[in-house]
């Protein structure tokens, strides 16, 4: 990248779509580049703006999480030389994994059915990686299957569709435009078998439109349903379900 | 339980952000939870759109807003807006953290299921503040669909411009350009100033 002009470079640079090499040769020119730092500036402040169209409602639990964290969060001194920064940054590191874990922990009490998967992940940063790889890996072989069958109703005043692949005995449900469960309701999916549900998982509550990797095997399912469940999930169906999709065979 | 204020003004127009969080750098808590109740919403919103997984988003953004009261005393505000510091700090981690978890073969996985799902219409659904995602998204209609694709993947997805050349099948060259361009043009759709 050494031939092209480092003033293109602004743009990618203020949203953080530089590779860390490139980054950091732009941040070098960019110390001799005042018309480079201004734009850089402006475009922040654009991507600001990006940010505040994005905005969701946070769990009202996650407010009182984040003010007892602070409680025991040390602040820094103002105008930090580098070299205390680089060990500040060690120590950090260390009580944040700290946090991570108790974080995982409480968003386990939240979310019931991925507790153990939240709390493992926290526990390895390898395996946090790999079984995050492994998930993505699985949605796109389920979607890319040769074998991948697929089924769509409409749900919600959306689009559910079921893909399925037998040779992998996994399933993946993709929405589109579903509208928002009630409040302190979640999605719920479930495999039918033999006229009885088994619970696949939960979908995120927040997002119209998403990709969800069913939880556990086909298995000889004939159906795929969806229900609305108290937040957490449920066992069991406790309400008829609002989709019904049968598993192309 | 206090509910979150949503943020549905122009960052200008919070001035007093600015004046909490110089009370934050003194250690103050209740300014603190003033903070958090103007940007909670937005930090998380950031993350959720780079990131997706409710609960690794949510671990982002709870990590973000512990960092912004833990480095308040070192914000400078003559480097910027107090709101874009913070918003800036939760997009950075949240590319980190997406850049980290995810390997190679995991992150064109991401790129093939862009097709799927439509990289902004999808961000918007979860607006609160409605008169900022319409700014917002009527500022976007006015880019032209490369610039609009390049920006959004870049900043919604959190991919390199180079995952998003990958992505459209164009030169890096372009997308550099096309990126560049269109925050020219959200820039002064928006009047955003520096």
């Amino acid at each position: 990248m050494t031939t092209t002009d480092p003033h293109a470079l602004t743009g990618a640079y203020a949203v953080h779509a530089l590779e860390d090499e490139e980054r950091a040769a732009f941040e070098r020119h960019l110390a001799d580049c005042p018309a480079c730092a201004q734009e850089v500036a402006e475009f922040t402040a654009t991507a600001g703006r990006l940010a505040l169209a994005a905005t969701v409602r946070p769990r009202p639990g996650m407010r009182e999480q984040v003010l007892t964290r602070v409680t025991s969060v040390r602040q820094v001194p103002p105008g930090t030389a580098p070299s205390e920064r680089v060990r500040r940054g060690v120590r950090r590191g260390r009580r944040l994994t700290r946090w991570a874990l108790a974080a995982s922990v409480a968003v386990a009490a939240a979310f019931g059915g991925t507790a153990a998967w939240q709390y493992e992940r926290a526990q390895d940063a390898r395996h946090q990686a790999a079984s995050a790889e492994r998930h993505a890996e699985e949605i796109t072989g389920v979607l890319a299957a040769p074998d991948a069958k697929t089924r769509s109703a409409r749900v919600a005043g959306g689009t559910g569709t079921v893909v399925v692949s037998a040779r992998r005995d996994r399933a993946v449900f993709v929405t589109s435009n579903m509208a928002e469960p009630p409040r302190g309701k979640v999605y719920q999916l479930w495999f039918a078998v033999d006229g009885k549900m088994r619970p696949a998982g939960l979908m995120n509550p927040d997002r119209a439109s998403q990709t969800v990797l069913m939880r556990g095997g086909v298995d000889g399912a004939s159906g795929v349903g969806i229900t609305v469940e108290p937040a957490g999930g449920s066992p069991r169906p406790t309400s008829a379900p609002i989709g019904l999709l049968e598993i192309p065979s | 339980m206090k509910e979150p204020v949503h943020i549905s003004t122009n960052p200008s127009r919070k001035p007093d952000l600015q004046r909490l969080l110089h009370e934050v750098a003194l250690g103050d808590q209740e300014a603190f939870a003033a903070v958090y109740d103007t940007v909670a919403g937005s930090v998380l919103g950031v993350a959720r759109a780079v990131l997706r997984d409710r609960a690794q988003s949510e671990e982002v953004a709870q990590d973000v807003l512990v960092e912004v009261w833990r480095t308040a005393p070192r914000y400078q505000p003559e480097r910027g807006s107090a709101l874009n510091w913070i918003l800036t700090l939760a997009h950075r981690r949240a590319v980190d953290r997406v850049r980290s978890v995810e390997a190679a073969a995991a992150r064109d996985t991401r790129a093939a299921l862009l097709d799927h799902q439509p990289a902004y219409d999808e961000v918007t659904e979860q607006v609160e503040s409605r008169l900022e995602r319409e700014q917002v998204r009527r500022c976007l209609r006015t880019l032209t669909e490369l610039q609009r694709q390049s920006v959004t993947l870049a900043y919604y997805r959190g991919l390199t411009y180079r995952e998003v050349a990958e992505a459209l099948a164009l030169p890096l060259g372009t997308v550099k350009t096309r990126l560049r361009d269109g925050l020219i043009r959200l820039r002064d759709c928006l009047g955003v100033t520096a």
